[in-house]
């Protein structure tokens, strides 16, 4: 994408000095709010941003780019400092930055240079507001998880972000909620009660799981759609009813409230995503393989371990951490049918947000997002290492 | 091909010859003809696949697929009531509910039997609970009841102790109604503090004393099985005199010559001087409740073994004696919560598509390289535990949470006007759309990828402007991936739990709140199971039609 389709040409000072001066009119209002007048913010913006782009297009000289841009974010920190302290520096800095980039980007047309020659201004404008929307919906899915963070280092118990932290006053932070997450009996309890019962359910399903997408992949299968479906089920049917049902029924034979209850249950509940992963993977297998190793004397169970397993284990394996994250992060059903010797980490989680509000929980979550960012991690190098084992991708 | 055959049938050289003269079945390498071999071959692979499989299948079916049908079944289950009150219903079903009366005394008989031996079993007070669902004040009614049953009884035993002091004896029960070897060598354990044999009935004392027999066999089980003791050291329930009350009464025991004959000879010239009670009007007396006609109907009513009463509630009707009719306009709850389950999911999913459908579109779009990195931040709230998406909802949308603050902050939100986005609808849906927007991105994501870009550009350089070219030559394509999502999305919506249950507050929950409020609060299962088997049949249904127009082994994570 580095190419340039377009031949960048200077834009005029009519249609330059309008779209900066709007862009700083927007970040004025934030600059407004924060210091009493939203008013005085937007006039002030759009004229002092307007004002910066005419001396960048009319008076610096080409090659003095880089020099303007420094000297802006120089500029825009010192009067952030001498407004708002340190937080005030750091967006000042990033405002000088952006503005720097932005005066440029506008002015000397360079928005253009990825796109086709041919576009009219207004596929322009949709093509760029396209992005910003898509921007916004990432800024949707992603800062409620953001946001989390750093509230987790709240040194008070509050649920929300306190004037000291606003300040970063160091005096406004803390780990006291992962302390207390690391010796509270009820959480360290929970954390080893969930350490216990999943990865005791993901062999289960992981080991069970494989062989029948084996078998459903072989190619005459009678009946396989229907068996298909119910082994997909326990993902569609509504949590709560399977829970419902394993509370019934596990009462009657007695395991309600034990351990091998939990995993028993937590096991059904990962096949679905073990068949998905696995079958997927041996969608790409080469059968003649198994032939070929029968034929050169391997017995079935040498075929399977040295030949069909060592091609299939990255979806295995991914298989599995679906497996483990669904037990890890069950809640409905071990509420039913655990007892409070069982209490997993989702469950305390839950528990903690019904009743007694305790930003402990945010440590947890905190933690919780970092054992999520290295299984997601795993689970996309595997998924191209798969895909470059078979040869579908390059990279 | 066996010896036995072979001089019957065409020998080796016949057959080689007709071979050679008209085309006969083409053979395998061992001589069997190549079909059949061929088949017995696919059979030997279809099994060998089935037997990877049934572990599985079995181990899915059983911790599972029962449960599932085992709730199925306890939303039309309800031998409680014939099971705690069995001649009480027995009884029961020769009154006709419409008739106005009341029921005879041969109801109130067998009621006042039925609630002796539920009130030793504590059983009572559990259906009272049951009926309760169906009209308030049985609960109090039966527990009412169960305190003051003993009064009727109370009214022979002491007839009977002041005829002779023995009746209040075990000994002399058990010499009555049990077998006398059993009694000998009972008696003679007792003495040592051995353990007991089992009590045996004498033989013919059915036909003498029908219905003190069944009572006092009644006892001498429960004795044995509850209390582990034996009839020969316990003195009998109140409920055996009375039953020998009404055996002297109608029997003739002149023939009885076996243990005990002259006390109960004694006993059956005194009876007819014995002063009475009427069942009904014992009843009457503990509780005035049993003359209410409304009280039998119901009972009535509820005493076949299944029932269809729970999905009548379910959806808001009940069982009158005209038959099943809406309930009053001011405790119809479940349709108005089915309709908001339906609307809340519908809401959610059409928001996840329009959302989802301009990432899709951009990741599909852009090269490999930078689309795997925006992927990542579509994968990481998917792979982010529900608790911890749920609770950060919880920290932003709360009151004197991030985005309230940063509203007040910026002024367009008064500080004493902060916007009110959890604990209702609003925060039910915006926090379930973020936690089901990955299953509309992934799918519409795998659809959209396999549409060429080329035809868009066809499509504009035939002329089309931007939008007829993208309504009506990418569009079009993308509908499969928008229906896979949507399914999907919906499914999962319409079943969720936790998100509702924390950010919903009481208009933003779900049936399943519903659902999970009967299991572990008010303790009605088959309501419970009732609403669940509704849900799940709505849930099958669109399972059905994903797999129909998706396929199950479609389903794309990631």
């Amino acid at each position: 994408m580095s190419a340039i389709l377009t031949k960048v040409e200077q834009r005029p000072m009519s249609f330059t000095l309008p779209v900066v001066g709007a862009a700083g009119a927007f970040a004025g209002i934030f600059v407004g709010a924060a210091n009493g007048s939203t008013i005085a913010g937007i006039v002030g913006g759009a004229v002092l941003i307007a004002a910066l782009a005419f001396i960048a297009m009319t008076s610096v000289p080409s090659d003095k780019e880089k020099l303007f841009r420094w000297a802006m974010i120089a500029i825009f920190a010192v009067t952030g400092l001498l407004f708002g302290a340190l937080p005030g520096l750091i967006v000042g800095g990033l405002f000088g930055w952006f503005f720097g980039w932005f005066i440029y980007w506008i002015g000397q047309g360079r928005y253009r240079s990825h796109l086709v020659p041919y576009l009219t201004p207004g596929q322009v404008l949709w093509h760029y507001a396209f992005r910003v929307i898509c921007g916004a919906i990432f800024v949707f899915l992603i800062t409620p998880i953001l946001v989390v963070m750093p509230l987790s280092f709240n040194a008070e118990n509050f649920f929300t972000f306190t004037p000291e932290m606003l300040r970063f006053d160091p005096d406004g932070y803390s780990l006291k909620h992962y302390r207390d997450f690391l010796t509270n009996s009820e959480w360290t309890n929970a954390v080893w009660n969930s350490l216990r019962i999943a990865p005791v359910a993901t062999l289960l399903s992981v080991s069970l799981g494989t062989l029948a997408a084996i078998g459903l992949s072989q190619s005459h299968v009678p009946g396989k759609r229907a068996i298909m479906a119910v082994l997909i089920s326990p993902m569609i049917v509504p949590l709560i009813i399977s829970a419902t049902g394993m509370y019934f029924f596990y009462s009657k034979i007695g395991i309600v409230g034990t351990y091998w209850g939990v995993v028993l249950a937590h096991a059904v509940l990962g096949i679905p995503f073990v068949i998905i992963t696995v079958t997927a993977t041996l969608v790409g297998f080469d059968r003649s393989l198994v032939r070929a190793a029968a034929n050169m004397g391997a017995n079935p169970v040498t075929t399977f371990f040295r030949v069909q397993m060592p091609l299939i284990l990255p979806g295995v394996i991914s298989g599995g951490l679906f497996a483990f994250i669904t037990s890890f992060d069950e809640v409905v059903v071990v509420i039913f049918i655990g007892s409070a010797e069982l209490q997993t980490l989702p469950w305390q989680m839950f528990t903690g947000l019904r009743e007694q509000i305790s930003p402990t929980i945010l440590a947890a979550a905190t933690i919780l997002v970092g054992i999520s960012i290295c299984l997601l991690t795993t689970v996309e190098l595997l998924r191209r290492r798969s895909e470059r084992i078979r040869g579908m991708s390059p990279g | 091909m066996t010896d036995a055959t072979a001089g019957a049938g065409p020998n080796p050289q016949d057959a080689a010859a007709k071979a050679a003269e008209k085309p006969g079945p083409m053979l395998a390498a061992d001589g069997t003809p190549l079909k059949k071999s061929l088949s017995r071959a696919l059979r030997r692979q279809k099994l060998r696949a089935l037997m990877l499989i049934a572990p599985l299948l079995i181990f899915v079916l059983v911790t599972f697929v029962a449960p599932i049908a085992d709730m199925l079944f306890r939303s039309v289950e309800n031998q409680i009531v014939s099971d705690t009150l069995p001649r009480t219903t027995a009884a029961l079903d020769d009154w006709n509910a419409d008739s106005g009366e009341l029921p005879g005394e041969a109801v109130y008989e067998g009621l006042y039997y039925d609630m002796v031996i539920a009130e030793e079993r504590k059983l009572h007070t559990r259906l009272g609970s049951r009926l309760n669902y169906e009209q308030t004040g049985l609960s109090s009614l039966f527990r009412q009841t169960g305190r003051g049953v003993d009064d009727i009884g109370e009214v022979y035993f002491d007839q009977f102790d002041d005829l002779n002091p023995a009746w209040d004896e075990a000994v002399t029960w058990a010499e009555l109604m049990g077998e006398p070897n059993w009694v000998a060598e009972a008696k003679a354990r007792a003495g040592n503090d051995e353990s007991i044999p089992g009590f045996e009935m004498k033989d013919g004392i059915e036909d003498l004393l029908p219905r003190t027999a069944e009572m006092y066999g009644i006892f001498a089980e429960f004795t044995e099985t509850e209390d582990e003791d034996s009839p020969i050291e316990e003195e009998p329930w109140e409920m055996v005199h009375v039953a020998l009350y009404q055996d002297l009464v109608s029997q003739d025991v002149s023939g009885y010559d076996g243990a005990q004959a002259d006390l109960l000879n004694e006993a059956k010239a005194a009876v007819g001087d014995f002063e009475t009670i009427g069942f009904k009007d014992g009843f009457l007396e503990i509780e005035d409740d049993w003359g209410n006609h409304d009280i039998w109907a119901t009972i009535k009513t509820y005493s076949p073994n299944y029932t269809n009463g729970y999905f009548l509630a379910a959806v808001d009707m009940e069982k009158t004696p005209d038959g099943p009719a809406l309930r009053d306009e001011n405790e119809r709850i479940y349709g108005i919560l089915f309709q908001r389950t339906m609307f809340m999911s519908l809401m959610i999913t059409f928001s996840c598509i329009l959302l989802g459908y301009p990432v899709a579109w951009l990741l599909a779009n852009l090269p490999s390289r930078s689309a795997n990195l925006l992927l990542i931040l579509v994968l990481l709230p998917f792979w982010t535990s529900l608790l911890v998406r749920t609770s950060a909802w919880k920290v932003m949308l709360q009151q004197q949470g991030v985005i309230n603050d940063v509203l007040v902050w910026l002024g367009l939100v008064a500080d004493d006007a902060r916007l009110v986005m959890i604990n209702n609808q609003f925060g039910t849906i915006v926090a379930m759309t973020h936690i089901l927007l990955p299953f509309m991105i992934l799918p519409l994501y795998s659809v959209m990828q396999t549409i060429p870009p080329s035809y868009l550009r066809a499509a504009k350089s035939l002329g089309a402007t931007n939008w007829t070219a993208f309504w009506r030559v990418y569009f079009p394509q993308s509908v499969p991936g928008i229906g896979a999502g949507s399914i999907l999305v919906f499914i999962l919506a319409i079943g969720y739990y936790i998100t509702p249950e924390i950010v919903g507050g009481t208009t933003g929950t779900f049936i399943s709140n519903r659902i999970a409020y009967h299991i572990s609060s008010s303790l009605n299962w088959g309501l419970a199971a009732a609403l669940g088997t509704i849900l799940l049949a709505v849930v099958m249904a669109l399972y059905w039609c994903y797999d129909k127009i998706v396929g199950i082994d479609n389903v794309k994570l990631g």
